[in-house]
């Protein structure tokens, strides 16, 4: 009788403490946008909201200081969706041929390839991209300093590599075996059908693809920071530039006042990227949940 | 015979360029491979992996960096794994509201979705500064924890929710309750998807360096566990950025890149040779 009170007292304890370790992630989450939002309003506050993120002039430490952030917003657009121009097409026919053409052996290889380029660290591409892309670009097309928009674009393709790639991988492979049989049923070869029937069947998973992909372009910093340059200036392809992300961090070990309460907004601005991002993948993985 | 041709065109061209992507993905990945092995092993010495930099000496070593990462990697696996399997515990078990567990699990795809930068300088914010933690490996320790807390949450979730609900019918059958079942049959079937998990966010945190910038911070001194937990010191991705980046030393920078992507190799290979034999069993 003892030990079966001991057993429903633990089973109690079980239960409450299993149930606050799920609800402390709700915890973390809002702890983190609280603390984005509370200490990126007082600057956006001072500084105001037009002149902080359309302001087209960043100059944080000069006498009279100047709060825009509009190069960095479009930085980290551009940067994002040069990464993907280049990513996505290179991404999506590898993994229309692992997926649909590869014989086992290969498809295992490369698979495993993609592994690892996942779990390189952003500091070694980064460092790879100062020591490779850097002189390459500015040999190349002749411009005085490699540290460019071009140099940050091609290292994100690359980094954002794997997640589209095995998404993409996922999506076409789960697309239903009948459609493809219909489709060679009816005459069409193989790259036909692959291209015209079951690429249009899997779109939807091609899309989270692509948003993930956006996600992790937009929220690197490490990779970007060594091959970006790091000049507050508007985005150019061979202009050395600044993204959000590398705005936050380069600035983060010195600053100090209203500088850097403006650190912070740039945060709380790339955190509202961040969750738009969230949401729309949420609504993508919605609707394909809706047409199954 | 125009429509023929057509056709044959198109589908020459369209495999060649799936086969030139994949060449071509494949060549960046043995190139990255190939090129910081090949200028890293001229660099590799034993004075280099087993000292600390030395001003008087002139010397640069490591070792404090290697053993900074293995701290934190310790000390965050010591925190994440309890609230990791935890989380994914009640997720797969306990939670009986649809809609709650529906908001759990989004704030854990959110918390997934945060990019490492805004987690250093929430991190450094809350940990370092409202904790009064200073910048230090245990700072940085509770900051990685959140960030790979998605990753032993999914992984947990996902072989919980292949252990066969027979299998916890037949304990309630025998008149355990439900923790009881859970501890004793439900976890033990686990146990290979919960390392599996550990290993993967081991690969993160050992390649994480944004987010411990401004939590972990710079220092490279040789400490015991406890007490390196309490001062600043940096990782080998942190110290990697600081020799490229700042000191221009390319051939330390060079060694540091060569043994992190020797820890990514082995730590893909485990994994995938774990998730084969997760997939061998069967129940």
């Amino acid at each position: 009788m003892k030990l079966k009170k001991h057993q429903e007292c633990t089973d109690k304890i079980a239960t409450v403490v299993f149930t606050s370790l799920g609800y402390l992630n709700i915890v973390f989450v809002a702890v983190i946008c609280l603390y984005l939002v509370v200490s990126g309003i007082p600057a956006i506050g001072k500084i105001g909201f037009v002149d902080f993120i359309f302001g087209t002039k960043w100059a944080s430490t000069s006498t009279v200081p100047s709060f825009g952030i509009l190069p960095f917003i479009l930085t980290s657009i551009y940067g994002t969706l040069g990464a993907i121009l280049i990513g996505l097409p290179l991404g999506f026919f590898c993994s229309v041929y692992l997926a649909k053409f590869a014989p086992l052996k290969i498809k295992q290889f490369v698979e495993s390839t993609v592994d690892l380029l996942a779990g390189i660290p952003s500091v070694v591409f980064g460092f790879i991209g100062m020591l490779v892309l850097v002189p390459g670009i500015q040999s190349i097309f002749d411009v005085p300093d490699g540290s460019s928009l071009l140099a940050a674009i091609l290292v994100l393709s690359i980094m954002i590599l794997p997640s589209i790639i095995k998404v993409s991988i996922g999506s076409i492979e789960a697309v239903p075996n009948e459609y493809e049989l219909g489709s060679l049923a009816l005459g069409a070869n193989k790259v036909e059908t692959v291209y015209k029937v079951v690429v249009p069947a899997a779109r939807r998973g091609i899309g989270v693809a692509v948003v993930l992909g956006v996600g992790r372009a937009i929220g690197e910093a490490m990779a970007v920071m060594m091959v970006a340059g790091n000049v507050a200036n508007m985005p150019g392809l061979f202009e050395s530039v600044r993204f959000l992300t590398t705005a936050v961090a380069s600035e983060m070990s010195y600053s100090a006042g209203l500088q850097r309460q403006a650190l912070f907004s740039i945060a709380l601005v790339l955190f509202v990227f961040i969750m738009v991002i969230n949401a729309l993948l949420n609504l993508v993985l919605k609707e394909r949940g809706k047409k199954k | 015979m125009n429509n023929e041709l057509k056709r044959t065109i198109y589908k020459n061209v369209m495999l060649f360029f799936a086969y030139a992507a994949t060449l071509a993905t494949v060549l960046v990945v043995g190139f990255i491979i190939a090129y910081v092995f090949i200028r890293a092993i001229p660099h590799f010495s034993w004075q280099l992996l087993s000292t600390k930099p030395s001003y008087i000496n002139e010397t640069i070593g490591v070792l404090p960096d290697i053993l900074n990462t293995i701290y934190i990697v310790i000390a965050t696996l010591v925190f994440v794994l309890p609230l990791g399997v935890g989380a994914a515990v009640y997720l797969s078990e306990y939670a009986k509201n649809i809609k709650i567990k529906k908001v759990i699990e989004y704030a854990i795809e959110s918390l997934a979705g945060i990019p490492s930068i805004i987690y250093g300088l929430v991190g450094m914010l809350v940990f370092c500064q409202y904790f009064g933690l200073k910048t230090s490996l245990l700072a940085g320790a509770l900051t990685l924890t959140i960030m790979n807390l998605p990753t032993i949450i999914r992984t947990t979730q996902e072989s919980l929710d292949s252990v066969p609900a027979s299998y916890r019918e037949g304990s309630f059958g025998l008149g355990a309750n439900k923790w009881y079942a859970i501890r004793t049959v439900v976890l033990p079937c686990c146990i290979d998807g919960i390392v599996t998990g550990c290993i993967l966010a081991v690969g993160r945190m050992l390649g994480e360096s944004a987010a411990l910038l401004f939590t972990a911070g710079f220092a490279h001194k040789v400490n015991g566990f406890i007490d390196a937990l309490s001062s600043s010191g940096s990782t080998l991705t942190v110290a990697l950025y600081v020799y490229a980046k700042e000191q221009g030393r390319f051939d330390v920078a060079f060694v540091i890149a060569a043994i992190m992507l020797f820890m990514s190799l082995l730590i893909n290979f485990t994994a995938s040779k774990l998730s084969k034999k997760i997939q061998n069993k069967r129940y």
